[in-house]
């Protein structure tokens, strides 16, 4: 089994290598963002997260997510708390959402 | 007869079409390639001026042209809208019925404002207490609003990502800034920038590098903030909850900032006909594209550039001019049955205003974030990352190079497609 210890993040706790991610690493990854368990809800949102990243090169906004993936954007904030596209980002192994600067 | 069609006549549509143009000359004239090109607007507008207008410090006769001129006189132009796409039978719905057929086909409609995407924003204080600058008409209406404003909160937001131009409500949170301070009253006026992204400048170096501007200019920050709704007092909102101000952006997650003008960046998405085209485009109706070779991923034949695409790089007219390069070569490789070049790193390249007759530049890809040190050749003569008067010169004078030398398609001396580390400086951003 992988541990979150043995891959390279940055600074700001997100992987380097998307490759790196596995469904136990982001169970850590939450526990350290205070989400003690990931439920249903939650897996729905980061794997669709993780899915539109690797197709399409860049992360989803809350809007799209609350759009597409199922759960709606209060929902998204009540799952994951302040910032939930940046959070789930992270628990599913994606780069953090990109500004321009 | 080999037929190029090109849906969108702005910066992205209108270089390409010219640069093709004069590379397959020959052909054309001798009536083996067509190059047809829709726009449904007679006019081109020059984006990058929209940002002054508010100020009034520049003009609509100022930033827009008559199109038939911007485009080589061996490309056909179509007036027209576009209603619809069919990938499987090659063809394009114009308004009026017509259909065009096409054997390869470049997608640069650009992004579209949806402002009505948002609770309230087009509400009863649309355009009267709540605006945007990414329109012609937008950018007068705040400029009338700006005359009109005697003190109070100006609250300045991207409502979500992507946007075209990324730097500019930051530049024009700068520009309030410094408009403000000559008209004498920037100690009555509070100004807030608020942002969906974790801080206005996102990445490490920029971060280090210009963190400091919006203390200096005293601009309010509140990040990490999701615009849910927009409720304006005329909307019924009462008027204690708005703090007896004009309106309030609220966030998903509860926030309130209470506004007397609110400057907003409303959703972008791709044209409307790319959401009725099965599998062209993305959730926010932006074609989804191989980022390298510009190729769609639903049909070889039909490729994107510009805004219409969803390449992770900015949304800018540089990077249209960038791709454009690598799009002319990879047209004529597959007219000729060779393999595609994967050319394109994401290269974009923005002048920022930051006011008080200053801006700053900034040169980055895909891999490489904005950093600093000279450009575009190793000594310079114009500084990256860093505030300078130069680079306000450049900004302006840049107007003049985009009718004359952009829109025509030739290139930059020194600038290439492909971004060039010489010159700049490889920082470690925990330096």
């Amino acid at each position: 089994m992988t541990t979150l210890a043995a891959v390279p993040r940055n600074a700001e706790g997100f992987l380097e290598r998307v490759e790196d991610w596995d469904r136990d690493i982001a169970r850590e990854i939450a526990r350290e963002a205070g989400i003690p368990e990931l439920s249903d809800r939650h897996w729905l949102v980061v794997n669709y997260m993780r899915d539109t990243y690797i197709a399409t090169g860049s992360a989803p906004t809350i809007r799209t997510l609350g759009k597409e993936s199922g759960v709606q954007v209060k929902e998204l904030y009540a799952l994951f708390p302040k910032g939930p596209a940046k959070l789930a980002a992270k628990i599913g192994g994606i780069p953090k959402p990109k500004g321009c600067i | 007869m080999r037929h190029i069609l090109i849906l969108g006549a702005g910066t992205a549509g209108t270089v390409i079409a010219n640069r093709l143009s004069r590379r397959l000359r020959s052909q054309l004239r001798a009536g083996r390639v067509n190059i047809t090109i829709v726009d449904p607007d007679p006019v081109h507008l020059y984006q990058p001026g929209l940002l002054f207008i508010p100020f009034g410090e520049s003009f609509r006769e100022r930033i827009t042209k008559d199109r038939r001129p911007t485009l080589d006189r061996d490309v056909r132009y179509v007036a027209s809208a576009i209603t619809a796409m069919d990938p499987d039978s090659d063809t394009v719905t114009l308004a009026d019925g017509t259909r065009l057929s096409y054997d390869l086909c470049i997608v640069a409609t650009g992004a579209r404002l949806v402002p009505e995407e948002t609770e309230g924003m087009t509400g009863p204080g649309w355009r009267e207490s709540v605006h945007e600058f990414y329109s012609l008409e937008g950018a007068e209406r705040l400029g009338y609003a700006l005359d009109c404003f005697v003190g109070g909160r100006v609250v300045v937001n991207v409502v979500e990502m992507p946007i075209k131009c990324p730097v500019a409500p930051l530049e024009f949170a700068f520009l309030a800034d410094a408009y403000f301070t000559n008209c004498g009253i920037r100690d009555k006026v509070e100004i807030v920038y608020a942002t969906p992204l974790d801080g206005a400048f996102t990445k490490p170096v920029a971060a280090k590098s210009l963190g400091h501007l919006l203390e200096e200019k005293g601009i309010l920050l509140e990040t990490e903030f999701n615009t849910g709704r927009i409720e304006t007092r005329a909307a019924g909102a009462p008027a204690d909850e708005l703090d007896g101000r004009a309106g309030a952006l609220v966030s998903w997650d509860e926030r309130r900032i209470p506004f007397d003008l609110l400057v907003t960046v409303p959703v972008h998405k791709g044209a409307a006909f790319i959401a009725t085209a099965a599998g062209l485009g993305d959730a926010m109706d932006f074609v989804m594209v191989n980022p390298r070779t510009l190729q769609s991923q639903r049909k070889p034949n039909i490729f994107a550039l510009g805004d219409a695409a969803n390449c992770p790089t900015s949304k800018a007219g540089s990077v249209a001019h960038f791709q454009a390069e690598v799009l002319e070569e990879n047209v004529v490789r597959m007219l000729e049955g060779r393999a595609l070049d994967a050319g394109f790193d994401g290269h974009a390249n923005c002048f920022i205003e930051t006011g008080h007759r200053k801006a700053l530049l900034i040169d980055f890809n895909y891999d490489t974030e904005p950093l600093p040190g000279m450009f575009p050749y190793a000594w310079g003569p114009v500084p990256l990352l860093k505030e300078s008067r130069l680079n306000h010169l450049g900004k302006l004078a840049f107007r003049h190079a985009y009718w004359n030398r952009l829109l025509p398609g030739r290139d930059f001396p020194g600038i290439d497609a492909k971004m060039k580390r010489s010159g700049k400086r490889m920082l470690q951003t925990q330096d």
